[in-house]
């Protein structure tokens, strides 16, 4: 359908957008790279009165490494961190996770922040976030916050944004020596949203599981960990009596939502091999000493 | 009403579309490239792909207005004298369409990976396809078709 009838503004600094926000926060939405956004005003599923629209704000955008962290700027295009350099090397689990993202025209104009503040809990950016505690820094009236992954995610598309708080860049910690990772994903078709999608991350110390992050995608209206099955992991020797017992440890909990997709059963058998997948991929790499 | 100038297949264009109007609409109506097909209206289908400052993009995913300043390919500025471009020629020797309502963004989404990716295989093809959708063909027929045209290029560089 055509999009219903819209006021637009294209601020050109952070203070501006959050000024509008400010004052149209109930009533505006703020446009970044639009590819759900706008399927969203064309299907009547968002009517907002006012779009804001943050690309034209200089300094939102690139990929920067410093103290232990890659800092995304919220309009850095999916793209862009895909090809960057400093993503690949930094937060592999990130680089494995966006070529999963949609289709290639999708990235060139999707962006992280955006992929993030919408928080699609059947998304691959949120599991990602959310199994390396990323952090998210906003920018309200009263000045900036910083919110952690495990706080960021409150419910379907629903985070701790204020309305009229603009969310302007994402931290992620850089990767330690031996870590591993993988983004693994079941769905009817490539691109389409997952019905499971599991992001891990190991870190291999001597041989032994050091660290290990487990967040599912598509299993709950948020982003979730495998806390059991990390706890289990943490001190072990990678082994396959290993991960299928994380396998099962990860589902055993888990209440997935059932729709034409797939059974809440079928998600967590494929819950269940996801895990054992991405273990398996993941103890590779760290082993491998590659990513 | 806003005031928008851009770069068309080569020529400045303005406009002054709604906001509302995405830049597929903001082609076809005001500016007669009637070659951009609208199919789903929200970026599922991918006939209406184009490019983008050199990527391709839904233009049903964008407001024209964002558009402004920026760089347009649509499919009539890829045989602008007349004479087909490789992949274009390639496709017609691989009967890669039956209807054709696909075509122009199958065409757009090839040209900008091949841009990209002159050395690309079969399942890098297939992945870069992956977000159109072709209810005639198969597909086949279109994936040997850009094989073909990798396959020119790659004689003719």
């Amino acid at each position: 359908m055509k999009l219903p009838p819209v006021e637009y503004e294209a601020p050109t600094t952070v203070a501006e957008a959050v000024g509008l926000l400010a004052e149209r926060a109930d009533e505006a939405s703020v446009l970044a790279g639009g590819q759900s956004l706008i399927p969203l005003l064309a299907l009547r599923l968002a009517r907002p009165e006012l779009l804001i629209d943050i690309n034209g704000i200089a300094g939102l955008s690139g990929v920067s490494a410093a103290d232990g962290q890659v800092r995304i700027g919220a309009t850095t295009r999916e793209y862009v961190a895909e090809e960057s350099r400093t993503v690949a090397d930094a937060v592999p689990l990130l680089a494995a996770a966006l070529p999963l993202i949609g289709h290639e025209a999708i990235r060139s104009r999707g962006t992280i922040g955006g992929s993030l503040a919408h928080a699609d809990p059947a998304a691959e950016l949120p599991a990602v976030a959310r199994a390396l505690d990323a952090e998210f820094v906003v920018r309200g009236p009263s000045g900036t916050r910083v919110i952690p992954a495990a706080e960021w995610f409150e419910g379907y598309l629903t985070t701790a944004r204020q309305p009229d708080e603009l969310l302007v860049e994402v931290r992620f910690p850089a990767a330690g020596p031996g870590t591993g990772v993988s983004f693994e994903e079941v769905a009817r078709r490539h691109g389409d949203f997952a019905i499971v999608g599991l992001a891990t991350s190991l870190v291999l110390t001597g041989g032994v599981i050091s660290d290990a992050r487990l967040a599912f995608a598509g299993l709950s209206d948020v982003p979730v960990r495998a806390g059991a099955a990390e706890d289990l992991l943490a001190g072990e020797r990678p082994s396959a009596e290993l991960f299928d017992e994380a396998a099962r440890r990860a589902v055993q909990d888990a209440d997935p939502p059932g729709d034409l997709h797939g059974s809440a059963d079928y998600r967590k058998t494929v819950a269940a091999a996801v895990v054992r997948r991405g273990l398996r991929a993941a103890a590779g790499n760290a082993a491998g000493g590659g990513n | 009403m806003v005031d928008i100038t851009l770069r068309v297949n080569g020529a400045t264009r303005t406009g002054s579309p709604e906001v509302r109007k995405t830049l597929a609409d903001f082609l076809r109506e005001d500016l007669s490239l009637t070659g951009t097909h609208v199919g789903c209206e929200h970026g599922v289908c991918g006939a209406c792909t184009v490019i983008l400052d050199g990527r391709a993009v839904r233009s049903c995913l964008m407001l024209a207005v964002q558009a402004a300043g920026s760089d347009v390919t649509t499919i009539e500025g890829l045989a602008a004298d007349g004479e087909m471009s490789t992949l274009q020629q390639a496709m017609w020797d691989s009967h890669s369409f039956q209807c054709g309502f696909c075509t122009p963004g199958f065409v757009m989404q090839a040209t900008a990976f091949l841009g990209d990716h002159p050395d690309a295989d079969e399942r890098q093809i297939r992945e870069a396809l992956s977000g159109n959708i072709c209810r005639c063909t198969g597909y086949q027929s279109i994936v040997e078709g850009v094989l073909l045209a990798a396959e020119r290029n790659r004689e003719r560089s």
